[in-house]
């Protein structure tokens, strides 16, 4: 075992100088002021301070609350979808979650891209709409293209997770509910839904914290109109170049993120040891 | 006066062209404790479960109280289920768990708390409301579903294996409890198991079936001192198993030899199969029997001795307390009412 240590060090070196690097490097500039001039670099908290400036504070409840419209329209479609799913013989089930990861598979930026030439003006669904003689409906730069954009880029971060709690689920509990005289309906809510409950917590953080984080769709979709949290960092980056104030919302951001995932893991360490 | 409760009438079903039951016929009575024993695969559970309304029947009815019930959604059913691996909501207390069903049909809260804490008690699970059905033992979760199941006051209780995941001490503990609490609540049990022992302890009536078909009803006395046919009784212990001709009543051939039985009723020179229990053969000088062979070996099993008796004809399995050296030369004697005569089954 020894001999083969060795061969962890390459690895070492690249996270040291790709991960571990650039992650001291955001929270030195967090901490600082003096943008890249490293001569006059003050330590100061000034940058978290002005993350509660209203201004900023707009951008964070708009990103939240797109956050959560996306999260609920997710669940609903998401939990209707992995439910039918799991009705399947294991091998459709297995076919038809391929289907729903396909398009993880392309690039973000050509699906968005894609959704453009749908919404567009002079898209196909407004061409097909003036082909049957209706007016055209604006949907680009809108709230619905963003939540349509979010909706089908972090459905599968839903389906997933639901899906497999759903699969877990023992058939005989569901036996056992029908036997002690519950109908479909009261089986699903008392047993079906109480079982999948882990699922559809990690599901719901998951598509979240996408949701928050995201900077192309709002962009490519909402037009720019609005900031949002990933579009501010954005900026402060490669418009602004306030690279102090850009690393301390992404340092808070990944504080949120990281305490997510804690919790997703208590939940899923929960579920294991249940078993 | 017993009363039918239950009637199955030429049940059959099949899964992908696969017969699994082939036409069972069957009166179950109010209040008696009916097992429904065979290997597996035998169609026992699928039995169970198109009682319970989980399976459907491909043909065939199942009456209950004179309605046929076989299109009737299970939780509509007066019946309820203990379970194979108990299947307890590990989302729910103990308390919670047992009350399910009475919360579904809604009843007031007194009510329920007053039923709960009642079946709780019959089982032995006083004091347990509030605990977590997960960090409870085997023997344990085993009362919580059978108290779930019993708290809904049915008129038949269905058991599917309930004792197969519990070790040795327990499961006898088990048997006598279950048979206690059926005497007390004083409804029909339906208990399905493979282990024969189990079976005849616990039973009325035993139910023998193999291959989808029911070979045998009737007491545990019956189905072991009378088996109608080979594998009744190699199925129910161990027996000696003998082609045999019925040259008249009361009077069976085999081995070259004639003997005196107390069977009647078959045709005149009928090819017939005998079964001698081991613990009813007696071994003995070679000049004081018709049988006559060599001990082959000897195994000692606890409470008697296994011995295998080589003669001209076959190897008798012997259960004695006694000891016999191998190569000894010996008889072997048995009376007219050990031979039990059986119709030979046409399907070997």
């Amino acid at each position: 075992m020894k001999s083969f240590r060795k061969l962890v060090r390459p690895y070492i070196l690249w996270s040291l100088v790709l991960i571990v690097v650039p992650l001291i490097l955001i929270v030195l500039y967090a901490v600082t002021t003096g943008g890249n001039r490293l001569v006059n670099i003050q330590f100061t908290l000034d940058n978290f301070k002005k993350i509660i400036e209203p201004i900023y504070l707009t951008v964070f409840s708009k990103s939240f609350q797109l956050g959560i419209l996306t999260v609920v329209i997710c669940l609903i479609l998401g939990y209707t979808l992995a439910y039918v799913i799991s009705r399947f013989n294991e091998k459709t089930q297995n076919i038809l979650i391929l289907f729903v990861t396909i398009p993880m598979w392309i690039n973000t930026l050509l699906r968005t891209y894609a959704w453009i030439s749908l919404l567009s003006d002079n898209g196909l669904i407004n061409s097909l709409l003036q082909t049957l003689g209706f007016d055209s409906i604006p949907m680009m730069y809108t709230d619905f293209a963003v939540i349509v954009g979010l909706v089908s880029d972090l459905l599968p971060f839903m389906v997933i997770p639901i899906h497999t709690s759903l699969c877990k689920i023992d058939k005989s509990l569901i036996e056992a509910a029908q036997d002690l005289g519950a109908n479909r309906f009261q089986t699903f809510w008392r047993v079906t839904f109480k079982m999948s409950i882990p699922g559809v917590l990690n599901g719901i953080i998951m598509t979240f914290l996408l949701s928050i984080s995201t900077f192309v769709i709002p962009k490519l979709l909402g037009g720019g109109q609005y900031m949002l949290i990933g579009n501010l960092i954005e900026n402060q980056f490669i418009s602004i170049g306030d690279w102090n104030f850009g690393s301390a919302i992404s340092l808070l951001l990944a504080a949120v993120i990281l305490l997510a995932i804690r919790f997703m893991k208590k939940i899923d360490k929960d579920e294991t040891e249940e078993e | 006066m017993r009363n039918a409760l239950i009637e199955l009438k030429g049940l059959a079903k099949n899964y992908d062209n696969q017969q699994v039951l082939k036409g069972i016929d069957l009166v179950i009575y109010e209040n008696e404790f009916l097992t429904l024993l065979g290997p597996s695969g035998c169609g026992k559970t699928t039995t169970l479960r198109i009682i319970a309304g989980f399976e459907e029947p491909t043909s065939g009815e199942v009456l209950f109280d004179g309605v046929d019930i076989s299109k009737i959604p299970a939780y509509k059913r007066e019946v309820n289920t203990v379970f194979q691996k108990y299947a307890l909501f590990p989302f729910l207390n103990v308390y919670d768990n047992v009350a399910f069903g009475l919360k579904i049909k809604k009843m007031d809260k007194s009510v329920i708390e007053h039923k709960v804490m009642k079946t709780l008690k019959l089982v032995g699970l006083a004091g347990f409301e509030k605990r977590d059905v997960q960090s409870l033992s085997g023997g344990q979760q085993q009362r919580v579903a059978i108290a779930r199941a019993l708290v809904n006051e049915p008129k038949v209780l269905l058991l599917d294996e309930p004792l197969g995941a519990l070790d040795a001490k327990l499961r006898k503990e088990m048997q006598a409890e279950l048979k206690k609490i059926q005497k007390e609540v004083g409804i029909t049990f339906i208990f399905v198991t493979h282990d024969q022992e189990e079976a005849l302890s616990m039973s009325d009536t035993v139910v023998v079936m193999n291959e989808g078909i029911i070979q045998q009803v009737g007491s545990p006395e019956d189905i072991y001192n009378e088996p109608e046919n080979r594998f009744v009784a190699s199925f129910i212990g161990e027996s000696n198993i003998i082609e045999a001709v019925m040259k008249q009543d009361l009077l069976v051939s085999f081995d070259g030899e004639d003997f005196e039985c107390v069977d009647k009723g078959f045709k005149k020179n009928e090819d017939v199969e005998v079964v001698i229990r081991p613990e009813d053969i007696d071994i003995v000088k070679p000049d004081k029997a018709k049988l006559k062979g060599t001990v082959k070996s000897i195994i000692f099993k606890g409470v008697h001795h296994e011995i295998v008796v080589e003669t001209e004809f076959r190897d008798y399995t012997i259960h004695t307390t006694d000891y016999f050296e191998p190569g000894l030369k010996v008889g072997l004697k048995f009376g007219p009412d050990d031979i039990h005569v059986m119709y030979r089954m046409d399907w070997v």
